[in-house]
């Protein structure tokens, strides 16, 4: 394999590309610091594309490993990734983008510093995604703290400072915890290396306690209910291109810190706690379907769908079986595809019309039916339809379910009635219908660049629901792998205790 | 004995440069600025005077009443260099309220060598001279600006608690002469019965006058009036030399005379510790002056301080200097925006005036941000690893209660950082400043905010140079 250290370049580019439009001008007429951010992050894409391309799929360790002496003879940095790993980095590569792309006039004042704010994001995403030592891990996670208050404060709606404050101190609040347990972890194995850490294990009579606080982080930012209440506010209050980030990228941190991290470092804490984290699941997926079907807000919908779809995740890493997991790992790449996709169409008709309420639409389909296409993709890919990727998570969740525990399947699969039940219900109240509103005979249909978004969002959430393979293949081996392992663990302390 | 005065060469060039400075300050009409730049030269060459001092051994001098150790030197070495930047920042501020006097520059200088005095201090009595010299030059710069109404209320109430703190501290003192019958530290240590109560209340003395120097809860009282009464430059002095050296004097006491009482002394400062965080950020949630609100995010900040040391190891130690290294360059960023906070000679420093900074000064703004987020402790600053060896030190001991309030404290204190960013962003903007300010004030800030921005690029530079400390 070549020598380049193609992670830390993921992972430096898009700061690179901040730090030289931060010091450039840009005129008025030709806005260059666009089209350089947006000349960045493909350049960011087309690396992760080369990285899958060279990612071998059969070696279950971890790949493209860099190390480095950071503070000597205690933490490194640590780089590297498995099959899980690549595909949220290439989820923040493909997103990002089109995040950038999206942004017009909606951003009237200073469009520089937002650039800036997102693809410092950028780097601070890929880093979380690859890490392979739980300091720098946290400093990645946490980083993204600052770029997304800024984002949700400076350039979002009118209740933006109180949901800035939100978002930045629950999220604080939950991840302090983690770095009590991260540190502890050092002063009881002696390192933070994370595969160190996979072979050597943790000390069982410890493990129920670090199981917890780093629950607290990652449960704040999935987020689970009943910590789930700063994600409609957040997502309400932020701009467009702040919602696509949240919903499609920084969630899906927490996820991947589940799998990563609360199952592969302790297995013995996460078997203990599999029935609080299925109660948890199944009441966010039945309490936050039901409260989305009463939104009168647009986006507030999809902000509580995307509670529910990943009280859908937390569900099916917790079940421990092969389905689950890759079930879980699908879901989250195909809701990071479908919920930016929705909020970019919430976003369209937004510029327009300047409201997002539910009442004050109907009837669009007569003036905007390439729209009303488009959304109905999404709809129906975010409802679970066969044939989106949407259906491929959520059915391979249940399966595993089923394998585990009969009852919490049932339970999950009311859920994905209800999840039909609220989105196509909004659908109908936004888009069929009688034209009322005198306003809405106005409205102009998609144009070019909101096509290009939308479409090159639609492609892969269709393909790869035809055709999950190229997405299963690569997980498939890290996954057994981690099943494996927590396995063996599960087993060495059975039989120890017995 | 005369051998000895080759090692405190650093403290007689200063006093004799004092001396120097007054003497031209009396005679030279109109000498207040030959004398700042002079003086600012002579700490300048203060500098590599202290870097001559040998430091691999532990040296007693002067009949075992002085030391000379790593830990005196690196903390010498911090204050001239802070001291250098308060200087270098504060020039322009002085002359536009117009107490750009003669006096300033060399009281500083004096109270800086009761500092040095201080921290090298082996026995009772040469540590209260220090003391009672960087005290006394602190009252006065207190109410530098006399006709200030605040600045007088401030120096007076400074004088008046301060001068209990000392008496309480003297007392304490004496106490712990009567029973261990030695002013020496390392002799008290070998002199005391560990079971009578005498030593312990004299110990109890010298802590809570310490705490009063530098601010723990509840010994904080005097804190926000003197911050926000004093001339922003004082102001700024305040907030970072007499910590560093009250600190240093407290690992002297706690880790020489009184290791042996550590199951005395850890729960009180444990306390001190975590009723200083809880406090300092609570408290400052209301306030609307910046100066107000560093004072308590100050105090908060001495919690933090306080919680390595209450571990009693080196790797406890070594975080607390840390923790007031990067302390004192994340303040004198701060301070270097508030100063840059001026129109027409009229200074601003109420939270309000920040409203829209970011749209005329986005520069300044973006320091701002990153002293802020850096001061809540938030990665990858500076500050978030100050707080980070600190919890490493105190979880190693277990104390994981102590680690848990503070670092749920670090949320709370988030949220005033946050209103300041908030009103500095998202608020609608007031009218601009001014920028033609001074090439020192402009170089200070950049040379802080790019040292708290890229720390994390190479954090070895700072452990390399504390981990040498080794007291225990």
């Amino acid at each position: 394999m070549m020598n380049i250290p193609i992670l830390s370049l993921l992972i430096c580019v898009p700061t690179l590309g901040a730090l030289f439009i931060l010091f450039t001008k840009s005129t008025e007429k030709y806005n260059s610091h666009k089209y350089i951010s947006i000349f960045i992050s493909v350049i960011n894409f087309i690396l992760s594309i080369y990285l899958w391309y060279n990612f071998d799929n059969s070696n279950p360790s971890f790949q493209f490993v860099e190390k480095r002496e950071w503070i000597y003879g205690f933490i490194n940095y640590k780089v590297g990734i498995d099959g899980i790993s690549i595909l949220f980095i290439i989820l923040t590569t493909f997103i990002t983008p089109l995040c950038i792309l999206s942004v017009n006039s909606t951003i009237k004042n200073r469009l520089k510093d937002f650039l800036v704010a997102i693809l410092i994001m950028e780097s601070l995403m890929i880093g979380v995604f690859c890490s392979l030592d739980l300091v720098i891990f946290y400093l990645f996670f946490e980083g993204g703290l600052i770029p997304m208050f800024l984002i949700i404060g400076i350039w979002g709606g009118e209740r933006r400072v109180y949901s800035a404050f939100k978002f930045f101190l629950y999220t604080l609040l939950g991840s302090v915890l983690m770095l009590v347990a991260i540190i502890y972890i050092y002063w009881i194995s002696g390192t933070t290396d994370v595969e160190k850490l996979y072979e050597i294990g943790i000390d069982a009579k410890y493990q129920k306690i670090l199981w917890l606080a780093f629950f607290s982080s990652f449960a704040v930012k999935t987020p689970m209910w009943p910590v789930h209440t700063w994600l409609p506010d957040a997502h309400v209050e932020a701009p467009t291109a702040g919602s696509v980030l949240l919903a499609a990228i920084l969630l899906k941190m927490a996820g991947y810190g589940f799998i990563r991290f609360s199952i592969g470092l302790f297995p013995i804490g996460s078997e203990y706690f599999v029935t609080f984290v299925y109660v948890l699941s199944l009441i966010a997926i039945i309490y936050t379907s039901l409260v989305a079907l009463m939104q009168v807000d647009m986006k507030k919908l999809i902000a509580y769908s995307s509670v529910a779809h990943m009280g859908f995740v937390t569900l099916g890493i917790f079940t421990m079986t092969q389905q689950g997991l890759e079930g879980s790992i699908f879901q989250m790449i195909s809701h990071g595809i479908i919920s930016a996709a929705l909020f970019l169409c919430v976003g369209v008709i937004y510029e327009r019309m300047y409201t997002r309420e539910i009442k004050r639409y109907g009837g669009i389909v007569e003036v905007m039916p390439k729209y009303s296409i488009i959304l109905m993709i999404f709809t129906l890919g975010a409802l679970g339809l066969p044939g989106t990727t949407g259906f491929i998570g959520e059915f391979l969740i249940l399966i595993g379910a089923f394998r585990d525990n009969f009852l919490v399947a049932v339970i999950a699969s009311f859920g994905v009635i209800l999840g039909a039940a609220y989105m196509l219900w909004m659908y109908k109240r936004v888009i069929f219908g009688e034209l009322i509103n005198k306003d809405l005979k106005n409205l102009v249909d998609l144009n070019k660049s909101e096509i290009i978004i939308l479409t090159l969002l639609a492609i892969p959430s269709l393909y790869f629901g035809f055709y999950p393979e190229p997405l299963i293949n690569t997980v498939e081996v890290s996954v057994s792998n981690l099943i494996n392992n927590y396995n063996a663990n599960l087993e060495i302390y059975t039989a120890h205790n017995e | 004995m005369i051998t000895d005065i080759y090692y405190v060469i650093p403290e007689i060039f200063l006093s004799l440069g004092l001396m120097f400075l007054l003497l031209l300050g009396v005679f030279k009409k109109n000498g207040s600025s030959v004398v700042y730049n002079l003086s600012i030269l002579i700490l300048i060459i203060s500098v590599p005077l202290i870097l001559n001092v040998p430091t691999s051994v532990e040296l007693l001098i002067f009949n075992d009443s002085y030391k000379i150790d790593y830990l005196s030197s690196f903390i010498k070495i911090l204050i001239v260099i802070s001291t250098l930047f308060v200087l270098l920042t504060s020039s322009q501020y002085l002359k536009s309220i117009k107490i750009f006097n003669v006096e300033y520059p060399i009281l500083i200088i004096s109270s800086i060598i009761g500092m040095m005095v201080m921290v090298s201090s082996n026995d009772l009595i040469v540590f209260y001279i220090g003391l009672e010299l960087q005290s006394l030059a602190l009252y006065v710069l207190a109410s530098f600006n006399r006709d200030n109404i605040l600045s007088s209320e401030s120096g007076l109430k400074y004088f008046v608690l301060s001068a209990l703190s000392s008496g309480l501290l003297l007392y304490g003192c004496s106490l712990v002469y009567g029973f261990s019958s030695s002013t020496n530290f390392s002799q008290i240590s070998f002199n005391y019965d560990q079971s009578t109560q005498g030593i312990i209340f004299g110990m109890v003395f010298i802590l809570v006058g310490l705490a009063f120097k530098i601010s723990a809860v509840p010994f904080h009282m005097w804190a926000p009036d003197v911050y926000q009464g004093s001339p922003t430059s004082v102001t700024l002095f305040f907030a970072i030399l007499p910590k560093i050296a009250a600190l240093t004097v407290f690992i002297r006491f706690l880790y020489t005379p009184f290791l042996n009482l550590i199951d005395q002394w850890q729960s009180i400062i444990i306390f001190l510790s975590i009723a200083s965080m809880l406090f300092g950020a609570i408290a400052a949630i209301g306030q609307k002056n910046l100066k107000r609100l560093i004072a308590y995010s100050s105090i908060s900040h001495m919690g933090y301080a306080l919680a390595g040391l209450t571990t009693g190891t080196n790797e406890g130690i070594q975080s607390s200097v840390c923790y007031i290294s990067i302390y004192l360059v994340m303040n004198l960023a701060f301070f270097s925006c508030i100063f840059m906070l001026k129109r027409e000679d009229k200074y601003y420093e109420n939270i309000e005036d920040l409203a829209g900074l970011s749209k005329n000064h986005p520069l300044l703004s973006f320091s701002f941000l990153i002293v802020l987020f850096s001061l809540a402790g938030i990665p990858p600053l500076a500050g978030f690893f100050a707080k980070f060896y600190v919890f490493m030190a105190v979880i190693e001991q277990s104390m994981f209660f102590l680690a848990i309030v503070g670092l749920l404290a670090t949320v709370v204190a988030a949220f005033y950082y946050l209103r300041i960013i908030k009103v500095i962003y998202f608020d609608d903007e007031v009218d601009k400043y001014d920028t033609n300010l001074s090439i020192g004030l402009k170089l200070s800030l950049i040379i802080t905010t790019t040292l708290i921005l890229i720390y994390f690029i190479y954090p070895n530079s700072l452990i390399d140079l504390v981990s040498k400390i080794n007291l225990v």
